[in-house]
């Protein structure tokens, strides 16, 4: 029996006075990989980053409608927004290691909530830098400066930061589109990995990425939820035109 | 993790934060505190003044300690013609520094040059007053005021400018010391203005064959006046407080001369040699007088250098 | 092509070019004439090591040092440094991340720009009236208190700025995993801003440690050695003003070396500051 990470009704998001998403609704298995597409500006970053309320630091941005995490809706007022961050991962285009030891990078989120002594802080790290790929190219340098690696190891260094703490859904906002190819490969194949415990939603530009890793997808086009399907349907025989042009670089 | 655990951390954390932005906010609200404080106490301590002599105060030329007789005119005055014979003097120069420093330098010397101006704008302003004393106003008064006085002292009106004694010392020696130190000041800020212009909007005034002062003049000057204008008046505001450099060598006569060469007084100068001996009554209160009013026309001043800068910024799309 | 035109252009620019150059080199030498003068004579005074060890001397008395106003100014600065440097970095910490589009925080902008740039002498008179007339008695206390309302407007603008520059992307990265505005402040932000932060506060201690006016009604000065903050307290500033203007030769080449000694400071602060920063951001 298939269960939904999260549900979204009717959403309606504005930035001051322009809606930047028009009357959204879809669902995000869980334990599967949601990946979003479309133009620029079409608001697929926008609709992820209300997953985990993001734009609450931003006066001027706001959002109507409902988003069901597990049943309870995310966009009450009321909501406490740190624990629900410590529930939604969120890794972002541009690696951000934090200013301090790859190892405090991750302990940092762990210790926000959990209270951890030496030894399982240390085991917790290393099982979140195995699962991000990253501890054998790590493990003797846990003292050095996150900023020292680099741009493909920082990233699957937040992958790491994102995990130790244990979140249900992962959001990944064009994860790889600053990362050489190579270490674009990896991050991806973690990712298919990460998939068996994690509900994952990316954002991506690169369509081939898209149909390379995810299980659904969701096309969207000038703040519009133009099509979401399976992956291998919509990329075989997509429904509406505007994503058959789309998927074949009519336009992009 | 169990819920009731992390609630818990939670509700710790909202309350951290609640503290700590009322934390940081009362700090910042303090430096408002403190500028309210300033012109409160100022005017408390002066009020015995403004109860006494009420407006004619502010038009009075008297400063007579002995018989009580107090006014503004003559510290104001000399506060005035100093820091207005010091932009005479330090505005082209500095245009002239920050103009070398953004077209005409080469590359290998702008980062030192512009590196040694800051430094020198950093310099205490005490430096520039034991300079003007021992060093400056001698060979001032003996060399460049008798050349002045045989210039421009038959010419009328002009002339009247330059009579008296050649002590060295005076209102011009001031002005010029003053000078002096407001200019690495200046220059920094129009150094800075100047960078701003688009590189791409000097690059076509050259393209179409314009010489580099009409890229200056027409094109850079322009853009960044205001911003040239705000940076002027934050070294008139700098000269107007300035304390060290102009008391050593303005001379501290409590009268008006309309000769450059005659002693005066500025208000900072007036502050700094009488308010150590000055009993409580009026001496006291008008001294405090005189430093509200220093303080009050700083202010307005910095004020309107800052909209200037502002409104240059605002051109540039920066976001102060 | 209309030669005489282009020749009265050409005029025109050499005119213009050599007069800003004449300016650049008028200014520059009499700034460079006036650092040669004060290292000048005040080297020779510092010379004689003894200015080290010995006591401000009596009007008149042959000898003598500026040991007590150098002890003197080194106590006061460090308690302005240590008053000021929290203050105007948690200041300047909610002006960058609480204020956006924030009257109290555009208002606390505006005056403090304006107190950076405002006669030091009337900050004097303030903390006169406030606190030396009210408890009777000068002291080291009041001149820290002078120099800190100087100190703090420069640290609270320099922080907010270099904070600013944090790109907000580590900021969301900090609360996409659930951390509290506070500590995404302090351990993430103000963290990876720590070098320009500092550098601020290293340009306050520079820019205040020069300063005489506020000095003259608070610290005043004292002959003596003395260590109590409680009272009026030697400093190298005010020795320096009451010992040039006086006629005793050696009272005059004290002043000179005390100048030096200050010069010094102020301009080996700025250079760490600026050395410190680029390294770090390298």
């Amino acid at each position: 029996m298939t269960k939904n990470a999260i549900e979204v009704k009717k959403l309606n998001f504005y930035y001051g006075k322009f809606k930047a998403l028009k009357d959204v609704n879809l669902n995000i298995e869980e334990k599967k990989i949601t990946a979003f597409i479309g133009p620029s500006g079409c608001g697929k970053s926008t609709l992820l980053r209300t997953f985990n309320r993001m734009y609450d630091l931003y006066p001027d941005q706001r959002a109507e409608g409902e988003i069901n995490f597990y049943g309870e809706n995310i966009l009450n007022p009321k909501l406490d927004l740190n624990l629900l961050r410590s529930k939604v991962g969120m890794i972002f285009q541009k690696p951000t290691p934090f200013p301090m030891s790859i190892y405090n990078n991750i302990a940092f989120g762990v210790r926000l909530y959990e209270n951890l002594n030496k030894k399982f802080m240390d085991e917790r790290i290393e099982w979140a830098l195995k699962k991000a790929a990253l501890w054998n190219e790590v493990k003797d340098i846990l003292n050095q400066s996150g900023l020292s690696l680099s741009g493909g190891q920082q990233q699957r260094l937040c992958i790491a930061r994102g995990i130790a703490v244990k979140p249900t859904v992962l959001l990944l906002d064009e994860p790889t589109s600053a990362l050489d190819p190579v270490s674009t490969n990896k991050v991806e194949e973690l990712i298919n990995e990460l998939k068996k415990d994690y509900t994952i939603a990316i954002v991506t530009h690169n369509m081939q990425q898209a149909a390379r890793i995810s299980d659904f997808t969701a096309f969207m086009y000038l703040g519009d939820l133009m099509e979401f399907n399976k992956t291998k349907q919509m990329f075989l025989k997509p429904d509406r035109k505007e994503t058959e042009d789309y998927i074949t670089g009519r336009f992009g | 993790m169990p819920k009731t655990a992390k609630t818990k951390v939670v509700k710790i954390q909202r309350l951290q934060d609640f503290l700590f932005h009322k934390f940081t906010l009362f700090f910042a609200v303090l430096v408002l505190i403190f500028l309210a404080g300033i012109i409160l106490s100022l005017i408390i301590s002066a009020w015995p003044t403004f109860k006494e002599f009420g407006f004619k105060f502010f038009i009075s030329t008297d400063w007579d300690v002995v018989n009580s007789k107090f006014g503004m005119v003559i510290s104001i005055y000399g506060t005035l013609i100093s820091a207005l014979i010091a932009l005479i003097i330090a505005v082209p120069i500095s245009f002239g520094i920050a103009l070398f420093l953004t077209e005409i330098s080469p590359n290998w010397l702008k980062r030192p040059l512009g590196t040694a101006i800051e430094l020198l704008a950093a310099v205490p302003s005490i430096i520039y007053g034991m300079f003007g004393l021992f060093i400056f106003a001698p060979i001032f008064g003996d060399y460049i005021q008798p050349f002045l006085q045989s210039v421009f002292g038959k010419i009328p009106i002009i002339g009247a400018l330059f009579v008296g004694a050649p002590n060295g010392i005076g209102m011009l020696c001031a002005g010029i010391i003053l000078a002096f130190m407001i200019i690495p000041f200046i220059a920094s800020v129009m150094r800075d203005v100047f960078e701003i212009v688009p590189p791409v909007l000097k690059e076509s005034a050259y393209g179409i064959g314009c010489t580099k002062w009409e890229v200056v003049s027409k094109i850079v000057f322009p853009y960044a006046r205001n911003g040239v204008v705000g940076g002027v008046m934050l070294g008139l505001g700098r000269a107007l407080g300035e304390t060290m450099a102009v008391t050593f060598v303005i001379g501290n006569a409590n009268r008006i001369n309309a000769s450059l060469f005659a002693p005066g007084s500025s208000i900072a100068s007036t502050l700094a040699n009488q308010f150590g001996e000055a009993e409580p009554g009026l001496h006291y209160s008008s001294l405090f007088a005189l430093g509200l009013a220093l303080f009050i026309i700083t202010f307005v001043v910095l004020a309107l250098a800052k909209f200037m800068l502002f409104s240059m910024e605002k051109k540039e799309g920066i976001r102060t | 092509m209309n030669n005489s035109i282009y020749k009265s252009r050409k005029r025109k620019n050499f005119i213009g070019l050599f007069l800003s150059n004449a300016a650049m080199v008028i200014g520059i030498s009499a700034l460079v004439w006036i650092l040669i003068i004060l290292f000048s004579k005040g080297f020779s005074a510092l010379l004689n090591l003894n200015i080290f060890i010995n006591s401000t001397p009596a009007a008149g008395s042959a000898g003598g040092g500026l040991a007590n106003a150098i002890v003197g100014s080194l106590m006061i600065v460090s308690l302005t440094t240590i008053v000021s440097t929290p203050i105007g970095i948690l200041a300047g910490i909610y002006l960058s991340e609480y204020g956006n589009k924030n009257f109290i925080a555009s208002l606390t902008r505006f005056v403090s720009d304006i107190m950076l740039s405002a006669p030091s002498i009337v900050i004097g008179l303030f903390v006169y009236a406030i606190y030396v007339a009210r408890v009777k008695h000068f002291s080291g206390y009041a001149g820290s208190l002078a120099l800190s309302l100087l100190a703090i407007p420069v640290i609270l603008r320099t922080t907010e700025n270099i904070l600013r520059l944090v790109p907000t992307q580590l900021r969301e990265a900090a609360f996409a995993l659930g951390a509290p505005k506070w500590k995404v402040s302090l351990k993430i932000v103000l963290r990876s801003a720590k070098a320009g932060v500092m550098t601020g506060v290293l340009l306050a201690i520079a820019r205040i440690s020069g300063e005489t006016a506020p000095l003259l009604f608070t610290a005043l000065n004292n002959q003596f050695f003395s260590s109590d903050m409680n009272k009026p307290i030697a400093n190298l500033p005010v020795v320096i003003y009451q010992f040039a203007l006086s006629p005793y030769k050696n009272w005059i080449d004290l002043a000179w070396g005390g100048a030096l000694l200050i010069t010094l400071t102020v301009l080996i602060l700025n250079i760490i500051a600026r050395v410190f920063l680029k390294e770090k951001t390298a």
